[in-house]
């Protein structure tokens, strides 16, 4: 009688707990530290406390217009899920969810095992996992056409290609690079299945650009010798809005940017940005405006003029050093960056103003991205980092 | 006699015989007019000899009439419109030097009334209408003749003086155009006007003397206005003899002509104010060679190129002589020293690798003895003119570089090690013979400077534009809670006293000793208890610690950490401290951080409570904030204290509303002050001591005083302050004539210290004796230190002592 209660009892629990849902996905399993009690009595602290502010903010945000005031600001979010079970520190990210309206949203993730999973971000579990560059780092992913086609370098000095349609996981080509570096690539549609691949090159500073799936060398980019720019660390290939000939930003050893003119072969510009190696960089092609973070404690944004010149925007100084990875989200409203602090950082792409710190990861953040859902409200930005998880979070979606 | 001049001896006669009897309207305007028509005359060169005798013979006694008859119901008599005409022309068209004498004897011989003032404008008509260069120039003309010389020596006196003679007669309603700093200039002005036809008159082939300008310039220049005078001529001079020759030959003989005993004030005058040494060669000429005075001031005292390897090797002997340091004040160490850096720079390479060897020895010498030094200006000084001395004498990388921090003065030093370019210096403006141009040279300096501005606007404009049309979409996204950005720790500060003392002495992790170093101020404040279990060996470890790692701030978070434990378990720990000081095996660091600690504990003790201290708005006291180094020098500190101390015993009636009282509390330094103060003195003239306090180690010794003066000053109150009073006295007795400066610094301020702290009754009944004694040292202090700070200080003792005297009445000779 007893048993068949408490039975009953815990069924109810277990049922308002769902459907009221005061513990999340997040906590399904055992976060670290907290027993789960504890995260239970957290959550509804903050949830509480949160409840008040918003009170407060509601009518205080009207009569005086602005609202900034540290000390009534609302905590920052906690992840919407956590992705687990990757097994190694998770390098590269890569969304895919608006190919097809009725197939579920999946993520790609590469780590430094060699794996890169295919997570389903229904049901939050990896559908496949592909096992890739034998068993070495897995530094950068992307879909080709859709889901169904996926490129991958790894740290064996080799790109994949790979053919995951009906459920295949086969690699179909490898080509091999000249670099060991840590250099991510960087792709561009050029037309149905004809893409332009970056790479770094075989002597330093140099750049090479392939055509896929040909895989023939197009371009071999060399800026003077007496320039010593050092290695290339990161790459962003695009196309502006009104010309077709495709541009080439690169980021240097040595604190530069660079841009390209990729058909002449021509250095168009040169940006000294930062003092340190720049880690990361993206671009927005719209407002001809960029973002690029290094191993310093600086965050540099810079724009091209009509001339086709780099100018140094605005820099802001965060408080620890090191930015692993940068994102601009697609509607070019905020922009997320990786932490070596182990923190992801939200700004607003405008004026770099700092949105959120998100704290989670209790090591270095390795890369950030955000998802290109139709509807703007389902977008996810997704973190990987050394502590071997995924972080999936829904920040600034309110239209 | 011819019949013109007799005619013009009538004339005059009868002219003047009318206006001193006459009241006449008419028969008064007749006789100016058909004076004036003598005086007009043609205007050629050789004027009619009627105007020529009246000049010579009645001109100044006609004048002299004219000013007399200025009274009130005499100018009456002449209509209001041709007042100018009939009677301030007589003073302006003559011959100036007599109007001018004239017009200035009447004034000082009158008493303010309506002539006065009349002269006084016309005087200042004479001034305005150039009439001073007309006289100048004429009296350049006769210089020639004999009688000339006594009109000669007053009109000097007369002229250069002018601003004084009228503002001790007219006082407050003298004229602008007298002040001093209107005069001077003008006169400059009528210099170079006469300078300017005289080279006219040069080029037209006539002889002309400078005598009269060069002997009135000197005389000003004498007279302390020769910025003034300089500040018109010299730039004139500059363009003018940029490419004449005449105008050359004029300036040299301008300078060459200045009587001997005003040479210095006007060869110094352009020295100072011409643009640069080919300007200066220009204006003055070879006047070296010629006029003795002027070379003794150009290569002697102004040291100028030729000589300036001897001066540097005596200016060298000097600076690194010890004892030249130890008993001449720092603001002449500071000029020896620029001089020395000055003439490194213009020496040539040639010539200092000749002497290489001689100065080298200087420099090691100087080096040394400047390094002895207890006075960190004097170690500076001498850490910086060594690297410009060892950057001149030693090529390549064998050169000294010291490690200071540099201040305004050593940069100013080190700013002299580059000679001035002939570049650098302001190019003369072109030759440029009116004044439009330059205006107009003005004009566009000006605008090209403002255009900067006007654009500097205009992309502030475009920029504020975009940032407002940038503003819309940021604000919307409202920013979450950003406080938790902070510094990533990687390591987690100990919560427990006992384990910081395990992280110091044994951990090797310079991240977690720098936590565990910033912290441990805090825990053993929190929770003095625990503290007190562990206090000496926390003590011992804190002390012992090194700055293996260079952690910022290492010194000050140390010596927090000490303060912290000191003022927590008082008795123990002085008690270590004390004894420690006076033990083996400590560096001088050590030892100087050991009085440190003592000093700033005994003044946190000697302070209400730190949570009352809290509401306290201002104590009367500041917390010692750490210097930028992190670490504090509390021997710094006595001055500011004594001020301060100097600043509360003045009454100020103004202040606002009294503040609440503080409520007391037991002064916590009061029982335990002896701790502090008796070990430390007790001991410092054993023979285990490990070093000679006396002799050898003067930096010691002087903090120690410092230290021993502060705990004294602070224990201000307390029941003992008359025993350590005594004991201090005693103690600086011995020192007081001491060869360092620091030391006597450091007596002088445990005088003070002791004075500020006894009460004046106890100190007079118990050691009447030693006040005479130290008021007869201090005046002797306060009259012959070489050191300015000991004068001062010894200065400050007296007035103390002079208060007492007042307070109680007893103090007898």
């Amino acid at each position: 009688m007893d048993k068949f209660l408490e039975g009953s009892l815990k069924d109810r629990i277990y049922v308002h707990l769902e459907r009221q849902g005061p513990i999340r996905d997040s906590q399904h399993g055992f976060v670290h530290e907290k027993s789960c009690l504890s995260n239970l009595i957290n959550f509804l602290k903050r949830r509480q406390r949160s409840q008040m502010v918003k009170k407060v903010l509601g009518t205080r945000a009207f009569i005086r217009g602005d609202f900034c005031g540290n000390s009534m600001a609302i905590p920052p979010p906690d992840p919407k899920f956590v992705l687990r079970g990757t097994g190694a520190s998770v390098n590269t990210l890569h969304f895919c969810c608006s190919d097809q309206e009725d197939w579920n949203p999946i993520l790609f993730s590469g780590s430094a095992n060699g794996q890169i999973h295919i997570w389903n971000l229904k049901t939050h579990r990896a559908d496949k996992v592909l096992e890739s560059h034998n068993k070495q780092s897995v530094l950068w992913i992307h879909t080709l056409q859709g889901r169904n086609g996926l490129i991958s370098q790894g740290r064996d000095a080799a790109v994949s290609t790979w053919d995951l349609s009906e459920g295949r996981t086969a690699v179909i080509d490898s080509i091999p690079l000249d670099s060991y570096g840590f250099c991510q690539c960087s792709l561009m549609q050029e037309g149905v299945g004809h893409y332009l691949l970056a790479s770094p090159g075989s002597t330093s500073s140099e750049v090479k650009i392939l055509d896929l799936p040909k895989k023939t060398p197009v371009w071999v980019l060399k800026p003077p010798a007496d320039a010593k720019l050092g290695m290339p660390m990161c790459l962003k290939l695009w196309q502006p809005p009104s010309g077709s000939r495709p541009l080439l930003l690169v980021g240097y050893e040595n604190g530069s940017l660079t841009l390209w003119d990729l058909s002449e072969k021509k250095m168009l510009s040169h940006l000294a940005c930062h003092n340190e190696p720049i880690m990361c960089l993206d671009f927005d092609p719209e407002r001809a405006k960029g973002i690029s973070g290094s191993s310093e404690k600086l965050l540099s944004s810079w724009g091209l003029d009509n001339q086709q010149n780099l100018k140094l925007q605005n820099t802001l100084t965060l408080v620890n050093a090191g930015i692993a990875d940068t994102c601009i989200r697609q509607d070019k409203k905020i922009l997320a960056t990786a932490g070596w602090d182990h923190r992801i950082r939200i700004f607003g792409w405008k004026k770099l103003k700092p949105l959120a710190v998100l704290q989670y990861h209790i090591a270095s953040v390795h890369c950030v991205t955000f998802s290109d859902h139709v509807v703007p409200s389902e977008r996810l930005m997704a973190a990987g980092s050394k502590d071997q998880r995924i972080s999936l979070w829904s920040v600034y979606n309110k239209p | 006699m011819e019949p013109e001049i007799l005619e013009v001896h009538c004339l005059i006669k009868q002219a003047i015989s009318t206006l001193s009897s006459s009241r006449d309207r008419a028969e008064i305007i007749h006789t100016l007019q058909s004076v004036k028509q003598n005086l007009r005359g043609p205007e050629t060169a050789n004027p009619s000899p009627q105007k020529k005798e009246f000049l010579k013979t009645y001109y100044s006694h006609f004048l002299q009439v004219l000013t007399n008859n200025l009274s009130v119901d005499w100018l009456q008599l002449l209509p209001v419109n041709q007042e100018k005409e009939l009677l301030d022309d007589f003073f302006l068209n003559g011959p100036p030097h007599e109007a001018f004498l004239v017009l200035l004897d009447t004034i000082t011989a009158t008493r303010p009334s309506l002539r006065q003032e009349r002269c006084v404008a016309i005087l200042e008509q004479f001034l305005q209408e150039d009439r001073m260069a007309q006289l100048i120039e004429e009296i350049c003309l006769e210089y020639t003749s004999p009688h000339m010389s006594s009109l000669q020596e007053t009109l000097l006196n007369k002229i250069s003086a002018l601003p004084d003679h009228m503002a001790n007669k007219l006082e407050k309603d003298n004229r602008a155009i007298f002040y001093p700093e209107n005069y001077y200039p003008l006169l400059g002005q009528e210099m170079v006007l006469v300078l300017e036809r005289i080279y006219e008159q040069l080029k037209g082939g006539m002889d002309s003397s400078l005598f009269f300008v060069s002997q009135l310039l000197g005389k000003v220049c004498m007279q302390g206005h020769t910025d003034a005078v300089l500040h018109v001529l010299v730039p004139r001079l500059t363009i003018l003899t940029q490419s004449d020759c005449i105008w050359q030959r004029i300036s040299w003989r301008l300078v060459e002509n200045v009587p001997e005993r005003w040479m210095e004030n006007v060869v110094s005058g352009f020295v100072r104010l011409s643009a640069g040494p080919n300007v200066l060669s220009r204006l003055l000429g070879n006047i070296v060679l010629k006029n003795k005075k002027a070379n003794f001031v150009l290569t002697h005292k102004f040291l100028l190129l030729q000589y300036q390897l001897k001066v540097l090797k005596k200016l060298l002997e000097t600076w690194s002589n010890s004892s030249a340091l130890r008993h001449t004040p720092i603001e002449q160490q500071l000029y020896i020293s620029k001089a020395i850096v000055i003439i490194l720079a213009e020496l040539s390479d040639s010539e200092i690798q000749e002497h290489k060897r001689e100065l080298l020895s200087g420099m090691m010498a100087g080096v040394e003895c400047h390094l002895d030094s207890n006075i960190a200006r004097v170690r500076q000084l001498g850490m910086a003119v060594a690297e410009c001395l060892s950057a001149r004498v030693n090529s390549g990388d064998h050169r000294l570089k010291f490690e200071y921090a540099e201040d305004d003065e050593l940069r100013e030093l080190k700013s002299l090690s580059n000679p001035r370019h002939l570049s650098s210096w302001e190019a003369p403006p072109q030759q440029h013979k009116d004044e439009s141009s330059q205006l107009e040279s003005g004009q566009s300096l000006a605008e090209t400077s403002l255009n900067p501005v006007e654009s500097r606007q205009n992309s502030q404009e475009v920029q504020d534009s975009e940032s407002a049309s940038e503003l819309d979409s940021d604000d919307e996204l409202i920013p979450y809670d950003l406080s938790i950005d902070t510094e990533l720790q990687r390591n987690r500060a100990p919560v427990y006293i006992s384990d910081s003392v395990e992280v110091l002495m044994t951990s090797a992790d310079p991240e977690q000793i720098e936590i565990t170093l910033k912290a441990v101020e805090n825990l053993i404040r929190k929770n003095p208890t625990a503290s007190r279990e562990i206090s000496v060996q926390l003590t011992k470890v804190l002390l012992h610690l090194e700055d293996k790692f260079n952690i910022s701030g290492f010194t000050g978070l140390r010596q927090g950490g000490l303060v912290a434990i000191t003022v927590t378990d008082t008795i123990p720990v002085t008690q270590y401290l004390t004894t420690e000081f006076y033990a083996v095996n400590y560096s001088l660091t050590q030892r100087l951080d050991i009085l440190d600690v003592l000093a700033l504990a005994a003044q946190e003790l000697s302070q209400p409570d730190s949570s009352q201290r809290a509401t306290n708005e201002s104590p009367s006291i500041q917390l010692l904030k750490s210097e930028t180094s992190g670490a504090y020098n509390p021997s710094q500190q006595w001055k500011k204290i004594i001020e301060k101390r100097i600043e509360n015993k003045t009454r100020r009636f103004t202040r606002g509303a009294s503040r609440p009282e503080p409520e007391a509390v037991p002064n916590r330094l009061s029982p335990v002050a002896g701790y502090f103060f008796f070990p430390l003195i007790r001991n410092y003239d054993r023979p285990q001591t490990p070093f000679d306090f006396l002799a050898e180690e003067s930096l010691i010794m002087g903090r120690l005083i410092h230290t021993l003066a502060i705990i004294m000053y602070f224990s201000v109150n307390a029941l003992v302050a008359i025993h350590m009073g005594k004991a201090l006295l005693d103690f600086i007795w011995a020192v007081r004539y001491h060869t360092d400066a620091y030391v006597r610094q450091g007596t002088l301020f445990a005088v003070s210290s002791v004075l500020l702290s006894v009460p004046n009754n106890i100190l007079l009944t118990e050691v009447p004796d030693e006040l005479l004694e130290i008021r007869c040292w201090l005046a002797d202090v306060a009259e012959n230190d070489a050191d300015e700070g000991c004068r001062r200080s010894a200065l400050q003792s007296l007035l103390l002592m002079e208060n007492f005297k007042k307070k109680l009445g007893v103090f007898t000779e």
